[in-house]
Formats: C-alpha cells, structure tokens, sequence
C-alpha cells in the first residue's frame, strides 16, 4: 500500500459551533497544575544554570569521594583545580564542564514524551488544560522546525543511557574513600539513590519501550522482546513520577554536595 | 430536596444561549436522568442524544462544566455545587441544543485503509493470544468521540481537520499496525497524510476517554515511534547516505513481514 493509493475522503469545513464563545466553561481549578509545573521547571533551570555557569567550586567533596551529578564525567581545568580525577578527554577545556555536560540530560528530557506535554502546556500554553482555548491562534504542532528535532528523542536516550553509567560508576566510587576501605555516608546514599532513580526514568522512557518490543508486530515470535517489553511497560505507566522525582533528586544531590564541600554540613558516616 | 440549577445551551447554527433551568434534585441521577426529566417537564423540544444510558453507545456525549463527558455516567451528587452548565461538544458543528453534526469522523474513518491479511494458508490463520490481547484496549472504543472533541489540534484549529485523523483513528491505525496478519505499512500514511506530527502529546484525549484506554501512550506516541523508525531515523539515514540504498518502500517493508 502507497501513501498515494489512500483516498482522502473531503471533510466540510466550518459551521458554527455549540456553546458560548469562551476560553473555557471549566470551573475546576485546571491552572493548579500547569502553574506547579511552570514553578518547579523554573525553578531546576535556575538552579541548573547557577551550578553550570557559577557554582564551579565545591562540586566535589574529596573526603568522601562525592562528586556532583552535574560534573560528571568531570574534565577540563576546573577538574584538575577541584582534585577531580578527570578525563583525559577535552583536557584543554577552561570553562565549567557543566556546560557540555548538561546538554544531554536536557536534549533527553526536553524531548521526552511526559516532558512536552508538561511544557506544551504549561509554557507553550497549547492548550494550558484540557478544554481550555489554545493561546494560539496558529498551530503546526511537531510537523515542521524546530519542533520537528523532537522526533530523535530516541538518540538522547542512547547518550543518557551512557550518563547512568557513569553517574552508577560515581556511586559506586563513593563507598570507596581517600583514606582506604569501603564506607558508607548519607553522601553515598544519596548519589545512589540519584542513580537509580535516573535508571528508572530512563528505563520507563516511551522510546525504550518501542524499543525493547513494542516496534514488533507479532509478540509470538518475538518472545525475548516481549518478556523485555512487558518489563518496561508498567514501569512507563511511572513515566511521569520518575521524571518529577530524577529531576528534584539530581538536584537535590547536587546541592548536597555543595554543601557538604563547602563544610555547610556534615556528611554522616554510617560505617 | 434542594433544586437544581441546570444551565444548558440553547440554539443551533444561527446561534444560541446558556439558558438556566430550574428542577427539583433527586437521589442517584446522573445528568442524563436529570435532561430527560427537564425535557418530560419543561422542555419537550430540547435535542439531545442519547441510546444506552450505560456507557456503552457513545452517544451522549457533552460538555459539562466545561469537560467532555457522558452525560449517562456522569453523577450529579459528584459535580460541584451550583449550576451545571452543559453545552454540546465544541470541535463540531452544532445541528440543535445538544446535537453536533460528528461526520467529520466519518470521512476520517473511510480513510483508514482496510485490514489486509496475507491470502488465507491452508488450514485457516493463526493468531497467538498475546497478539490478540494486544489490539483489545482499543476495540474497546465506544465512538462517544470525546477525544476527537477535546483535541486542541481541530478543536481550536478548524484547518487542522482537512489532514488530522485524530485520537479516535489513531487508535484504528495503530491497532492494525499492531496486527500480526496485515500487510499493510502506515506509517508513512498517519506521518504525511493523517497528521499525526500535529499531535504534541498533551493527552487531553486519555483524560477525558470513558473506556480509560490509554490513547496516548498505548497509541499514539507508537505510532510516533515507527513513524520515527521509518523517516526521521538519523542512523538509518546515514547508512542510506553511505550505502546508496534507498529508503524501502512500503511495499518493500510489508513482504518482510512474518
């Protein structure tokens, strides 16, 4: 079957329609979440460009080998000044690595599923709620640029897959102090639970799910992808939570981190 | 018993009015009992539709208090105190009061090209249950076209509907997409003709389905998805480029099938 063998039956356009010419008649308080959405996205951005742009000391706390999820892989000068074992890769770089670090987790997240509806409703306001007037008067959704871009959400996901990695690596490094042995802070524990919730998010991702089984046709003879997909799935039914939670716990690790390095507060030994 | 002020919308194509009713409440209604009483009482010549009172025929659909809703099972005990305000479903031209000319949906539904099954092997086709199963959420779909209605893409963008199937064809398209024995290969139809890059996944269409199918991410942001692996594949398109291959077609793609 051609694309061009398909009849495109005629649709009658206009007509007046029902109901008084309104924004909206919802009398619920649908401005709740799209306003909660634009405060705490906000909110992270912030946040997210002060500790990329500025906050380029006390990202690493050497005692207990905590190193900020925002700087890691850590490499370029900054690194090298901070103590961090850092990548031989981009050694030259002088400004903060936060800044090419950053751009994959946000490409992925910006073009998530859950992610654009949040921002196509509450920033793009199209439309604010459900049943609520579109604020724009013109309207090509994702068809042409820069919108278009969102359709290699899938590629993030390949990059971020890889930033799991490293920030489980991080983790993981964090039992193991300076001084020797193997320990445990509410530093560690806090860049694990970072970890695996970035893990979840990543993993209940609508593009991992496709992936893992659901571009197949016939689930029969694809067992192992359909055990994968029926992994994934009720995870993705989380999508949303995930998303919410990584995005609050990485940067609440980092500020733990900060404030910690900057001997604010101490991070408790458990053993 | 208190009373109740119903406000609903009065008028058809050369326009019209919220008009405000007063009726005696009662115990377990839902909003349909309370129209059909209004109409018994005071208003025999208000439009409405209606057939199963049960959430299954997909007819009643309005806009109460603004939201698209069943009238059959939406409970008046459960909406707000004051006047409830219905209106007919707004992405549609109105006809009368309550009633919307929904044909749009129609001529949307001639265009989804058949079910195309291989020629019948000896013995008759097999199907597995799990791919039974997987297509069964959405033949669940009751044709109320509530997520037709509240779609912001034809609902505030007249000119969207000559190239937008739509939530509820969404649906069709990727149930057949996901039907082990069609041949057919869509994604480049729902991309190019159907409009599915005009959806932006803000899943007004899952909120407001009375048959809790999951639209969007069961349908839609699947279909995205193989649209994805079919034209906007970045990888895909460089091992074009280098190979000199080109893309399949349709066709092509479909005869792989098993």
């Amino acid at each position: 079957m051609a694309v061009d063998d398909v009849t495109i039956t005629e649709v009658k356009l206009g007509g007046r329609r029902g109901g008084p010419d309104v924004p909206t008649l919802r009398t619920d308080k649908w401005w709740k979440l799209p306003l909660t959405t634009v405060v705490v996205l906000s909110a992270f951005v912030v946040y997210a460009t002060w500790a990329a742009f500025l906050g380029t000391s006390n990202f690493f706390y050497e005692a207990h080998n905590l190193l900020s999820p925002f700087y890691s892989p850590c490499f370029g000068h900054i690194c090298q000044t901070n103590n961090v074992t850092s990548s031989p890769f981009l050694d030259w770089w002088k400004f903060s690595p936060a800044l090419i670090i950053l751009v994959f987790p946000l490409g992925f997240r910006m073009t998530c599923y859950y992610y654009r509806k949040a921002y196509y409703r509450s920033f793009w306001r199209s439309p604010v709620a459900c049943a609520v007037q579109d604020a724009h008067t013109k309207y090509t959704g994702e068809t042409k640029a820069p919108l278009i871009i969102q359709n290699i959400h899938r590629y993030f996901f390949y990059f971020g897959l890889v930033f799991n990695v490293l920030l489980t690596v991080d983790a993981v490094q964090a039992f193991i102090w300076p001084g020797g042995g193997v320990h445990m802070s509410i530093g560690t524990l806090v860049l694990c639970l970072n970890a695996s919730l970035l893990w979840l998010y990543s993993l209940s991702c609508h593009a991992c799910r496709h992936m893992c089984g659901g571009q197949v046709r016939n689930f029969s003879q694809h067992p192992i992808r359909h055990k994968l997909w029926k992994f994934v799935t009720p995870l993705n039914a989380k999508h949303m939570q995930f998303a919410w939670m990584s995005l609050v716990v990485v940067a609440l690790t980092d500020v733990y981190v900060r404030l910690v390095a900057s001997g604010t507060i101490t991070d408790l030994k458990i053993f | 018993m208190t009373d109740l002020t119903m406000r609903i919308w009065r008028g058809d194509e050369n326009g019209g009015e919220l008009v405000d009713y007063t009726i005696e409440s009662q115990e377990n209604e839902v909003v349909l009992d309370v129209i059909h009483r209004l109409q018994a009482t005071q208003i025999p010549d208000l439009a409405c539709r209606w057939n199963c009172k049960a959430g299954k025929c997909g007819s009643c659909s309005a806009e109460i208090n603004g939201m698209p809703r069943l009238m059959c099972m939406t409970r008046m005990d459960q909406l707000p105190q004051g006047p409830v305000t219905i209106t007919p479903m707004r992405t549609f031209p109105i006809i009368r009061d309550l009633v919307t000319d929904v044909s749009f949906n129609y001529e949307m539904a001639k265009r989804v090209p058949a079910f195309n099954p291989p020629p019948m092997p000896e013995g008759g086709y097999r199907m597995q249950q799990i791919d039974v199963e997987r297509g069964q959420e959405f033949r669940k779909c009751i044709e109320c076209f509530m997520c037709q209605n509240v779609c912001h893409v034809i609902r505030d963008h007249e000119e969207n509907k000559v190239n937008y199937a739509g939530p509820r064809f969404f649906i069709r398209y990727a149930e057949l997409e996901m039907h082990p024995l069609d041949t057919n290969d869509r994604r480049e139809l729902v991309r190019e003709k159907m409009g599915l890059g005009l959806c932006n996944i803000t899943k007004c269409c899952t909120e407001v389905c009375p048959e809790h199918i999951k639209i969007t991410d069961n349908a839609i942001i699947p279909l995205k998805e193989r649209a994805v692996d079919a034209h906007y594949d970045p990888v895909a398109w460089l091992g074009r480029k280098i190979t000199g291959r080109k893309k399949r077609t349709a066709d092509e793609a479909a005869a792989d099938r098993p």
